[in-house]
């Protein structure tokens, strides 16, 4: 039974990085997807946030989840998720002042994220406590993962550096840290993702989840 | 025998049964034979660095589309010469001296990320030429806006940098513009020649007119665009061109300079990406004009034509959508 439960578990996490990946097979959240992935560390701050209130939002909704009332479940679920994003919001604030002055507008918003109430809603409002934790872990490090991928390729070709620390001495393509090029590094990495799993997996790309 | 062999060399097929001498490739070889006086016009003012950043263009055109046909085993497409064309006018829309990397990234941007990627010839959204310029001069404003003064020796690689007509009539004014060229005849006259800074391309306005001509003759392309193109952007640089108030502007200037002409004639009449319907051709020139006057007079770049071909080609389904003729006995439903 519990080697079971291991067993489902471990693909909860799976089906949240991969074949759920929030952005590149759900398509929802790109606002920070575009707006925070000019360098490496702020796409990976805002995606440890993202991991931390997904996972604990999963949590706290399972719980509760037979003491909301199903018309107003929105606005609580909005309720529990804004309280979570005020702590990591104040946490940010008080321990890594240098970032937060950069992303902290972003920080705020991931009240507002659609993948964040969508998990919530489609899955930790009807099961376990434990399976709700792993799903949150695995879509919020399926963010994590999409956002470092995303601004590992913005920084290295818009910068020439990752990290902040600078590698390439060529001419940068100036294009990739403005916001045109969020949209053309995004498209150009989903079209990938896409082909990989048309072409290595038999799916039929973000139109219709392959099921692998 | 012979009646039965008869009748098994009857063709049935669906409708059209009959087919027009026109192909696409016969079209787009011929439209890229009338861009050829622009070419040599380019070829003779910008020396031979023109000559190679275009045939960059144009290899790396044909090599890309090939690849990625290869990579994604599509059939093979290269000979009906659109990647050819879309090879020739990125390379005439950019300056002669840019470094080589440019005119390559460039045509690789048009090829495989807005004409293939999209699903070939006929299904891309923007005009692939003018998407991988816009490429270039955002990532390396520098290098895209450092103009070539023309030089009509050949076989010269040197070569000193000049704003182009548009640029110092954004900067320094009309006047220090008319002090450069002489009088205002011989400014004219030299738009009109095309002995001025620009890209290799735009800059001859009798060359471009000729091709155009040609293609006018040959009827594959209407003057609805060019026309309300060119007319929009008469009327507003007249209007509000001017620094003496209203209806002081010169749209000569406006109309002969800046990549207008072969915008107007050459890639915003793309089949591909510009309405279908005659009044929505005048809707989508119209608006192309608008777009080009507002960035020129009042944007932070010297010239819009490539952004407002780009802007329009968005609402190029909208208006098609919008303003198509009403099929014969087709009523609109009641709204209950």
């Amino acid at each position: 039974m519990s080697n079971e439960d291991r067993i489902s578990n471990w693909q909860l996490i799976k089906n949240g990085i991969f074949k759920e990946n929030t952005i590149f097979r759900l398509v929802i959240s790109l606002c920070p997807s575009i707006a925070v992935t000019n360098s490496v560390k702020n796409g990976f701050l805002l995606g440890v946030a993202v991991l931390f209130v997904q996972t604990m939002v999963n949590t706290t909704v399972a719980i509760f989840r037979k003491f909301i009332h199903p018309k107003i479940r929105i606005p609580i679920f909005m309720l529990i998720i804004s309280g979570w994003v005020t702590v990591v919001d104040m946490v940010m604030a008080a321990y890594a002042r240098a970032a937060y002055k950069e992303i902290g507008l972003y920080i705020q918003i991931i009240v507002a994220f659609a993948s964040i109430l969508a998990r919530a809603e489609m899955f930790a409002s009807k099961n376990r406590v434990c399976n709700a934790f792993f799903d949150g872990l695995g879509s919020g490090l399926g963010f994590l993962l999409a956002l470092v991928l995303i601004s590992f390729f913005r920084e290295l070709l818009g910068r020439g550096s990752l990290w902040g620390f600078h590698i390439v001495q060529a001419k940068p393509m100036l294009i990739f840290i403005l916001p045109a090029g969020g949209f053309l590094a995004v498209g150009l990495l989903m079209a990938f993702f896409n082909w990989i799993d048309m072409r290595f997996y038999g799916g039929k790309g973000a139109g219709g989840a392959s099921g692998h | 025998m012979e009646a039965i062999k008869k009748q098994h060399e009857l063709v049935v097929s669906v409708s059209p049964h009959l087919k027009s001498e026109e192909t696409t490739s016969r079209i787009m070889w011929t439209v890229s034979l009338s861009l050829l006086p622009a070419f040599i016009s380019g070829a003779y003012f910008f020396g031979p660095r023109a000559v190679i950043t275009t045939a960059i263009c144009i290899i790396t055109a044909l090599l890309s589309e090939r690849a990625f046909q290869k990579i994604t085993n599509r059939e093979d497409t290269i000979s009906d010469g659109s990647a050819f064309l879309t090879g020739l006018l990125l390379g005439m829309n950019l300056p002669a001296t840019v470094p080589f990397y440019i005119p390559i990234i460039g045509t690789v941007v048009a090829i495989v990320i807005t004409k293939q990627l999209f699903g070939g010839l006929g299904y891309n959204i923007f005009n692939p030429a003018l998407i991988g310029r816009a490429f270039v001069l955002i990532t390396w404003p520098r290098a895209m806006t450092t103009w070539m003064k023309p030089d009509a020796a050949f076989m010269r690689f040197d070569a000193i940098s000049a704003a182009t007509p548009l640029g110092i009539l954004k900067e320094e004014g009309l006047a220090k513009l008319l002090a450069l060229f002489g009088d205002k005849l011989n400014l004219y006259t030299e738009l009109l020649v095309g002995h001025r800074a620009g890209s290799i391309g735009e800059t001859s306005v009798i060359a471009l007119l000729l091709g155009a001509a040609f293609l006018v003759y040959k009827r594959y392309i209407s003057l609805h665009i060019p026309l309300s193109f060119i007319g929009t952007v008469a009327v507003i640089a007249w209007l509000f061109g001017g620094k003496e108030g209203l209806f002081t502007g010169d749209p000569l200037i406006h109309i002969m300079s800046g990549g207008l002409m072969l915008g107007a004639f050459f890639m915003a009449t793309d089949y591909v990406t510009c309405p279908s319907v005659k009044k929505g051709q005048i809707v989508f020139g119209i608006g192309c004009g608008l777009i080009t006057m507002l960035i020129r007079l009042k944007g932070g770049y010297p010239e819009g034509v490539m952004f407002a071909i780009l802007l329009m080609n968005c609402f190029t389904p909208l208006i098609d959508r919008n303003l198509r003729s009403k099929v014969f006995g087709f009523m609109k439903k009641e709204a209950k």
